[in-house]
């Protein structure tokens, strides 16, 4: 369904994007993962043809270069940088979109209920929250009930459980057999929407991989909190150095660091030495840089061993 | 190409500028001034008849020669570029639509409402001099009107080569006010300077003098009114004398040329550069 191949973009000298290429079939999802900068945006604009670009693009059998208008109607695309006609009304913004789209009018405010802002309709999309307007574009990708979806980091102007909310509207759509292509730097929307994942660096392919394996190739190592008893702590730390844990106490319990497949270990350590493990959880894992290895702990810093 | 999404992005260009403060800052102080200028014309009871509307008429060409021009650049120059720092056009590019559509649609809807910005001024103050009991030579006056829409045509059509290639709004307003003062300014003063002191041959000044879109309105209009071109001295005698009876046809193709040349080369370059 999604066919790029040596995808090259240059603004000036600069190469920011230099041959991705990707096979995302009908009814799959490819996550491009990446920092800011990596090339993300630029992909999705480039095989949209918004940038001028070397290299092959087809869009549901039509190239992109040649064939711009049909490959561009078998796409919704939300963007990143939500731009839509500030002094419209939401329903009269997507009902000129739908026009241009060649879709029944009707569908936009279908749509606007399925995204929950049906009662926002006759609002002014300048009045809209940064939030209300995310739901809005996606309401505006899916107008034309196109078989493809560009995501270019769909979630980011969500809280968590708006955020939760959209996770759960585009998993029922690639259920309902859409291809979807989504750039993100959140693992929980690759888990979630992507069966593969590229990851981008400056431009060039870094990884290619299964969504399932993306954890263990990003973050080796994960970040594990346990609570113990005050009287334990000392007991504790000495069982988990005895394992070749490396671990850090503060006031808030134990961290320690453990590879990403062992989680349970330091568990096993702690209760083979007798000490009662009161609570435990995983420290929040998503990171900015994936580079920086266990890095990211919240609240503590990690103070590597 | 398609002339529905033409139409569609056409008509929300009009409905835009008619929210637009600029346009209709324009368009409120184009129908004042030409009011103005009719009253000016027609205020003494000895030149009402033809002779005031040959007067309002020759006032409404400096008018036009002034203000359509900075309509035209100004509006044209803010259309790609403002919706390319928006962001919006990137929006509309992702639809099912090509840049030559968009681009040909908002040309059309900025003209369609330059065009009545002009036909209210021109209106009110032909109105105003037929209250007054002026005669109006409507052939004549139906001229200078014509001429005033090309070369409002002709300015949007540079105002979008502008825009095509500006990221930013103000830098694309900045552009169309130097091209302004220099059509305005330049291209007469310089031409009188350059004619002095390189001792231009008239045959040379004349061609120099059409390659600007505001000479060849000028020239136009006052063919229109007085029939001639005796008051723009030996060179407007010399105009007459080679182009004869085909000197509208020339200043109208000069005109359409500076619709048409700038508009294809905004599409070169807006497709070049996309939303960037």
């Amino acid at each position: 369904m999604i066919a790029v191949q040596d995808l090259t973009v240059r603004f000036g000298s600069a190469t920011v994007l230099d041959g991705l290429a990707l096979d995302v079939p009908s009814g799959g999802g490819v996550a491009l993962w990446g920092t800011n900068g990596a090339g993300k945006t630029t992909a999705l604009r480039a095989m949209l043809g918004l940038l001028p670009f070397d290299g092959t693009v087809r869009l549901g059998g039509h190239d992109v270069r040649r064939d711009g208008r049909r490959a561009r109607a078998q796409v919704g695309y939300v963007p990143q940088q939500l731009a839509f006609w500030d002094d419209l009304g939401t329903l009269e913004c997507l009902q000129w979109l739908a026009r241009l789209r060649r879709a029944p009018i009707e569908r936009a405010a279908v749509l606007l209920e399925r995204v929950d802002l049906a009662q926002h309709g006759r609002k002014r999309v300048g009045e809209l929250s940064g939030g209300m307007k995310q739901r809005m574009a996606l309401a505006a990708a899916l107008l034309g009930d196109p078989p493809i979806l560009l995501l270019d980091e769909p979630t980011a102007n969500l809280d968590a459980a708006g955020r939760a909310d959209l996770l759960a509207l585009l998993a029922d759509l690639r259920g309902a057999g859409k291809t979807l292509l989504v750039t993100t730097h959140r693992l929980s929307e690759v888990q979630a929407l992507a069966d593969r994942v590229i990851v981008l660096e400056g431009g060039e392919v870094r990884l290619s991989c299964s969504a399932d394996a993306l954890e263990a190739a990003l973050y080796p190592f994960a970040t594990l909190r346990l609570v113990v008893a005050p009287a334990d702590e000392a007991a504790a730390l000495a069982a988990l150095a005895k394992s070749g844990f490396k671990t850090h106490a503060n006031r808030h319990g134990i961290l320690v660091r453990v590879a990403a497949g062992r989680r349970a270990a330091p568990v096993e350590a702690l209760l083979a030495a007798d000490v009662a493990v009161e609570d435990l959880w995983m420290e929040d894992h998503w990171i900015e840089d994936p580079r920086a290895e266990g890095s990211h702990v919240e609240g503590d810093a990690w103070t590597p061993g | 190409m398609d002339t529905r999404v033409i139409g569609l992005v056409a008509r929300k260009e009009v409905r835009d500028a008619l929210r637009n403060r600029w346009f209709l800052l324009y368009a409120a102080g184009f129908a004042l001034l030409a009011i103005a200028l009719s009253q000016l014309s027609t205020g003494d009871s000895g030149t009402a008849g033809y002779a005031g509307f040959g007067r309002t008429a020759a006032g409404l060409v400096n008018l036009v020669l002034f203000v359509v021009p900075l309509m035209g650049l100004t509006l044209g120059a803010q259309s790609l570029a403002g919706e390319r720092e928006r962001g919006t056009l990137a929006t509309l590019l992702a639809q099912p639509v090509t840049r030559t559509e968009v681009l040909l649609g908002k040309f059309a809807g900025l003209a369609l409402a330059l065009g009545a910005a002009l036909l209210l001024g021109f209106g009110l103050a032909g109105a105003w001099v037929a209250a007054r009991g002026g005669g109006v030579e409507a052939g004549a006056y139906a001229q200078v009107v014509g001429a005033a829409a090309l070369l409002a045509l002709a300015t949007l059509s540079i105002g979008f080569l502008i825009s095509s290639a500006a990221r930013r709004t103000s830098a694309a307003t900045a552009v169309a006010l130097f091209v302004w003062l220099a059509l305005v300014f330049a291209g007469d003063l310089g031409l009188m300077g350059s004619a002095m002191t390189m001792r231009l041959p008239v045959r040379t000044l004349l061609g120099l003098t059409l390659l600007n879109p505001l000479e060849a309105y000028r020239i136009g209009g006052i063919a229109a009114i007085t029939g001639g071109l005796d008051v723009l001295g030996p060179a407007g005698v010399y105009a007459d004398r080679v182009l004869g009876p085909s000197l509208v046809a020339v200043l109208a193709a000069v005109l359409v040329a500076w619709c048409v040349v700038p508009l294809i080369a905004a599409g070169v370059v807006f497709a070049r550069r996309g939303i960037r």
